[in-house]
C-alpha cells in the first residue's frame, strides 16, 4: 500500500518535470519543431534551477546530443536525461555564504573588495574562465565607477535579491 | 621529515588550488545568474509575439467584413482631380520648417532630415508636391529594380522601420548619407507602429528623387492603405494634417502600388520584403501590372481555398477599391481552416506547421487571372521555416512558410546566390537560415520597448558578401546593465499580459472553476498554467511566467478567486464600469478603431448615423450578435450625445460596450467585480 502511493507520488512529481521541462524547452524552440540550438543547452538547464560547471554541462550535451551531432538537441532526447537531474537534484545551486567565501578566497587581506583588474585576472584566468562578452557583462554591473572595484558582500547581496 | 622548500611548494599548490576552485565557483553561479536572466528576456520576447500575432488573427476573423465594407467603400462625392491642385495650397509666412523646390536637390533632401530630427513638420503643400514627383517617378520604373555594383560600390540594404525615425537617423550617421557611391535599398515596411512614418516617407522619397539610380524603394505588406487603417498611419496622417490628411492619404495609397516589388543585385542577389512561394516565378511578377494590387490586406485573407475572386485589384488608378468586375463577390465565409482547431490552440507553436493542407495541392483552384496577384501576396508576407515544404502561412493569413528546398529551387532557377528578405523582427536584427541562403534584415531596434532587440543592416560590396551592422538606436540603453534592461522591457510585456488575462477574466474563471470539482476555492498551480493556456490560446510557457503572474503561491495552490480580483484592482481605472464590458472593449478596441476608419470614408474623424446605423447592421451579422433594427436606431441616437447627427470615435466604441453588455447579461453575476445583475435582456443604453 505505501509502495503504491509512493509511487503515485513519483509518478506526480515525474509529471510535474516533465511539464515544467517542457516549458522550459519550449521557450528557446524558435522553430516550434521541438528542437533548440545546442548553445542555448545551458540556459535552460539553467533555467530549471541547475546549476552545473561548464565541464558537467558538456557532458550532458553529450549525453543528449546526436549520435552524429547537427547542432540541434531534440526534446525526445533531452526529456529522460533532465528529468533524471532533476530527480536526482543534480547540480544544486550555490548557496549565497558559500559564494561570499570563495570571493573572500580570492581576496585573503580581507579588504572587503577585489580590484577590477584583480577580478579580470581571476575570472579569466582561473576556473573555466570567461569569455570577453561574459567578462564585460560582469564588469558592467559589478564593478564601482568610482573605486574601480567590486565590494562582493554588496554585489551578492544586489545579485540574489534580482535572482527571485 | 619533509624538506622546507617542499612544504613551501605544497602549501602554495593548495593556495593556488583554492583560488582556482573558488573561481570556477563563482564563474558557474555567474552563468547560471545570466542564464536566467536570458531566459527571462526570451520569455519577454515571446510574450510580445504572441500577442502581436493574436492581435493579427483577431484581425483576420473579421477579414471578410472589412471585405465587405471596401466593396461598397464609396469614394468621398467630391472627387479630387487627378493632378491635385495643391499648388493652390498657400504656405504661411510664419512656416519656420523646411522648404521644396522642385527638382529636389542633394542638399533639399539632407535638410529634410535634419528638420526631421529637430522635430519640425513638413507643411502639406511640400508633402503633396513630393508625393506627386515621387509618383511621377515611380510610375516610370519596372516591378524588378535591377543594380549593379559597378557603378556603386557598396549596397546598404535596410529591413523594416516602422516609423521609427531614430533608427533612420542613425544608419545615415553611421553608414553615412546616400550618395552616388553609396547605393541603398529599403526593403519595404517604413510605416505603421512608429510615430514617425510621414518623416520616414519624405525622407526615403526625397532621396529616391535625388539620386534616383542609388536609392531604391521596395514594397513591404504595410506599404498599404488598408493595413494603415489599422496600425497607424492613417491616424498619424490625419493627426499631423487635418485639413489636407484625406488628400496625402489618397495620393500615398497610389504611391505605394507604384513601389518597386523586388530588387536585383548584379543578377545574384534577390531582394523582397516577405519571401517566395514554391512556384517563384520572376518573369511573371516582373510583367504583372503592379499598380493593380491596391491591397493585399483583403486577398491574403481570401485565399483560402475560394476561387474566384481578385479583391483589392483596380481597373484603374482612381477607380474606387471595390474595382472587381461585375459578378466576382467576395464570398463570405467567416474563419480560416486550421487542421487543428482555433488558430492559437494549445500548443499553438506547433499550429503554424500543421495548419493548412500544402500549398501545392491548391493549384487547381486558381484561376490565371488571378493568380498573379498571389505572387505579389507572397512576396510581401512570406515567412522562411526550417522544415522543408511549402504551406500556408495561416498566422500571418497570408503568403507562405517556404521551407530551405524552396529556397533552393529559386536560387537554382534563376542562377542566385542568396536571397535578402525582412518583415519579421530579430533579437539581434539580423538573422541567417537555409544554410545562409536567407538573410532577414530588420532595421527598427527597440521595436516592442527600450532594450527589447538591435536593429541592422546590411552592407553588399561587388564580391556580394554580406556585412551585417548592428546597433541599437537610443543612448540610454548602452548605459543600462542587461539586468536593467530585461526590467524594463518585462515589465512592459507583463503588462500587456496582465490586460490581456484581465480581458478574459470571466472566461478564466469558468476554466478555474472546473479545475474545482469539490468547489475548495483552490486550483493547483499547474490546474492554473492549464486553464489559463486554454483561454488565452497564446502558447506562451505558462510554468515558466508563473513567477511573475502569480504572488507567493502557498503550497502549490492558488485561490483563483481573489487572484482574479487582484487582476481586477490592477485594470479598473475608472469606476462604475462593469468589468466585463471594460474587458470587452479592451478585447475589441483595435478592431473597432479599424472599423470606424472605415467607416469614416472622408477622414473627418466623424461618421454619419446612417453610416453607423449600416455598418453596425453589418458588424452585428457577421459576429452573430442578434439585435433588431430599432434597436440599432435607438443606439445611434442615444450614442450621438448633442444630437448633431454625427458621432466621433469615443462615442462609436461606448456602443460596442453597451450592446455586448446587453448581450452577455445573464453571464456576469459570478465576475468578481459584477455590481448591478440585471438579467432582463436587452438593456437600454444609459443616458450620461
Amino acid at each position: 500500500m505505501a509502495d503504491d502511493k509512493e509511487r503515485e507520488g513519483t509518478e506526480l512529481v515525474i509529471a510535474e518535470f516533465h511539464k515544467k521541462i517542457k516549458d522550459a524547452f519550449e521557450v528557446f524552440d524558435h522553430e516550434a519543431n521541438n528542437t533548440v540550438d545546442v548553445r542555448e543547452i545551458g540556459t535552460i538547464i539553467r533555467s530549471l534551477g541547475c546549476c552545473p560547471s561548464e565541464g558537467e554541462l558538456h557532458d550532458l550535451i553529450v549525453e543528449v546530443e546526436e549520435e552524429e551531432p547537427t547542432g540541434y538537441i531534440r526534446f525526445e532526447k533531452f526529456l529522460p536525461v533532465m528529468t533524471k537531474v532533476l530527480l536526482e537534484k543534480r547540480y544544486r545551486p550555490i548557496p549565497e555564504d558559500i559564494l561570499l567565501r570563495a570571493f573572500e578566497v580570492l581576496d585573503p587581506s580581507k579588504r572587503g573588495f577585489l580590484t577590477k583588474e584583480e577580478l579580470i585576472k581571476y575570472m579569466t584566468e582561473e576556473g573555466e574562465p570567461f569569455s570577453q562578452e561574459e567578462m564585460e557583462e560582469m564588469l558592467s554591473a559589478a564593478i564601482d565607477p568610482e573605486s574601480n572595484s567590486i565590494r562582493y558582500k554588496d554585489y551578492i547581496a544586489m545579485m540574489v535579491v534580482d535572482d527571485g | 621529515v619533509q624538506s622546507p622548500i617542499s612544504i613551501y611548494y605544497h602549501l602554495t599548490f593548495h593556495a593556488e588550488f583554492a583560488s582556482f576552485k573558488a573561481a570556477a565557483l563563482i564563474q558557474r553561479w555567474y552563468r547560471r545568474y545570466m542564464a536566467r536572466l536570458e531566459t527571462r528576456r526570451c520569455c519577454t520576447w515571446r510574450i510580445f509575439q504572441s500577442i502581436e500575432y493574436a492581435g493579427q488573427q483577431d484581425h483576420v476573423k473579421l477579414h471578410d467584413f472589412f471585405s465587405y465594407l471596401v466593396d461598397h467603400f464609396t469614394p468621398n462625392s467630391n472627387h479630387e482631380s487627378e493632378y491635385d491642385d495643391y499648388e493652390s495650397i498657400e504656405v504661411p509666412d510664419n512656416y519656420t520648417g523646411p522648404r521644396l523646390s522642385f527638382p529636389l536637390l542633394p542638399n533639399h533632401a539632407t535638410a529634410l532630415v535634419e528638420a526631421f530630427r529637430l522635430k519640425q513638420q513638413l507643411h502639406a503643400r511640400y508633402v503633396l508636391n513630393l508625393l506627386h514627383e515621387t509618383r511621377k517617378h515611380l510610375v516610370q520604373l519596372p516591378n524588378i529594380n535591377r543594380v549593379s555594383t559597378c557603378y556603386s560600390e557598396e549596397i546598404t540594404v535596410c529591413g523594416d522601420l516602422h516609423g521609427q525615425l531614430d533608427d533612420l537617423i542613425f544608419i545615415f550617421h553611421k553608414n553615412g548619407l546616400p550618395s552616388p557611391e553609396r547605393a541603398y535599398v529599403f526593403n519595404g515596411d517604413f510605416v505603421d507602429r512608429g510615430k514617425e512614418s510621414v518623416e520616414i516617407l519624405m525622407i526615403l522619397f526625397a532621396f529616391m528623387l535625388v539620386y534616383p539610380k542609388e536609392f531604391r524603394l521596395n514594397r513591404g505588406n504595410h506599404e498599404d492603405h488598408m493595413v494603415n487603417l489599422r496600425y497607424g498611419l492613417t491616424k498619424e496622417v490625419m493627426h499631423k494634417y487635418k485639413t489636407h490628411g484625406k488628400k496625402i492619404l489618397k495620393i500615398l495609397q497610389d504611391v505605394f502600388c507604384w513601389l518597386h516589388l523586388a530588387t536585383l543585385v548584379d543578377e545574384k542577389v534577390l531582394i523582397l520584403h516577405g519571401g517566395v512561394s514554391d512556384m517563384p516565378d520572376l518573369e511573371l511578377l516582373a510583367k504583372l501590372d503592379r499598380h493593380k494590387v491596391l491591397t493585399t490586406e483583403v486577398v491574403s485573407c481570401e485565399r483560402e481555398g475560394r476561387a474566384g475572386s481578385c479583391p483589392g485589384a483596380g481597373s484603374a488608378p482612381w477607380a474606387p477599391p471595390p474595382g472587381l468586375p461585375r459578378g466576382h463577390r467576395a464570398s463570405r465565409s467567416s474563419s480560416i481552416p486550421c487542421s487543428c482547431g482555433p488558430p492559437w490552440g494549445p500548443g499553438a507553436g506547433r499550429c503554424r506547421q500543421q495548419a493548412g493542407p500544402p500549398r501545392a495541392g491548391r493549384r487547381g483552384f486558381r484561376k490565371e487571372t488571378i493568380s498573379w496577384s498571389f505572387q505579389v501576396v507572397d512576396i510581401l508576407w512570406s515567412d522562411p521555416m526550417a522544415q522543408e515544404g511549402c504551406k500556408a502561412n495561416t498566422v500571418r493569413g497570408g503568403g507562405c512558410y517556404f521551407g530551405p528546398s524552396v529556397t533552393e529551387q529559386l536560387l537554382q532557377k534563376y542562377n542566385l546566390q542568396f536571397l535578402i528578405r525582412s518583415h519579421e523582427r530579430k533579437p539581434e536584427g539580423y538573422e541567417f537560415c537555409h544554410r545562409r541562403k536567407v538573410l532577414t534584415i530588420f532595421s527598427a531596434s527597440n521595436y516592442y520597448e527600450v532594450g527589447s532587440n538591435r536593429g541592422a543592416y546590411v552592407k553588399l560590396g561587388p564580391a556580394l558578401t554580406p556585412y551585417i551592422v548592428q546597433y541599437q538606436a537610443n543612448k540610454e540603453t548602452h548605459r543600462l546593465t542587461m539586468r536593467q534592461r530585461i526590467s524594463r522591457v518585462e515589465e512592459s510585456a507583463l503588462r500587456s499580459l496582465w490586460e490581456k488575462l484581465f480581458a478574459s477574466s470571466l472566461d478564466l474563471l469558468g476554466e478555474f472553476k472546473k479545475h474545482d470539482a469539490d468547489k475548495t476555492g483552490l486550483i493547483t498551480l499547474s490546474a492554473w498554467a492549464e486553464a489559463v493556456e486554454s483561454v488565452l490560446h497564446l502558447g506562451l510557457p505558462w510554468r515558466m511566467l508563473k513567477p511573475q503572474l502569480v504572488n507567493s503561491s502557498t503550497d502549490n495552490t492558488l485561490e483563483y478567486k481573489s487572484w482574479l480580483e487582484d487582476l481586477a484592482k490592477e485594470q479598473l481605472s475608472r469606476e462604475n464600469i462593469q468589468s466585463s464590458l471594460l474587458e470587452t472593449l479592451y478585447r475589441n478596441r483595435p478592431n473597432l478603431e479599424a472599423i470606424f476608419r472605415i467607416t469614416d470614408s472622408d477622414h473627418s474623424g466623424f461618421i454619419s448615423l446612417d453610416e453607423f446605423r449600416q455598418t453596425w447592421k453589418l458588424f452585428s451579422s457577421h459576429m452573430n450578435i442578434d439585435i433588431t433594427d430599432d434597436c440599432i436606431c435607438d443606439l445611434a441616437r442615444s450614442i450621438d450625445l448633442n444630437r448633431d447627427g454625427h458621432i466621433d470615435i469615443n462615442e462609436f466604441l461606448e456602443a460596442f460596450r453597451i450592446v455586448e453588455q446587453s448581450s452577455t447579461e445573464g453571464d456576469t453575476s459570478d465576475c468578481p467585480q459584477a455590481t448591478n445583475t440585471d438579467n432582463s435582456g436587452c438593456s437600454k443604453p444609459s443616458k450620461r
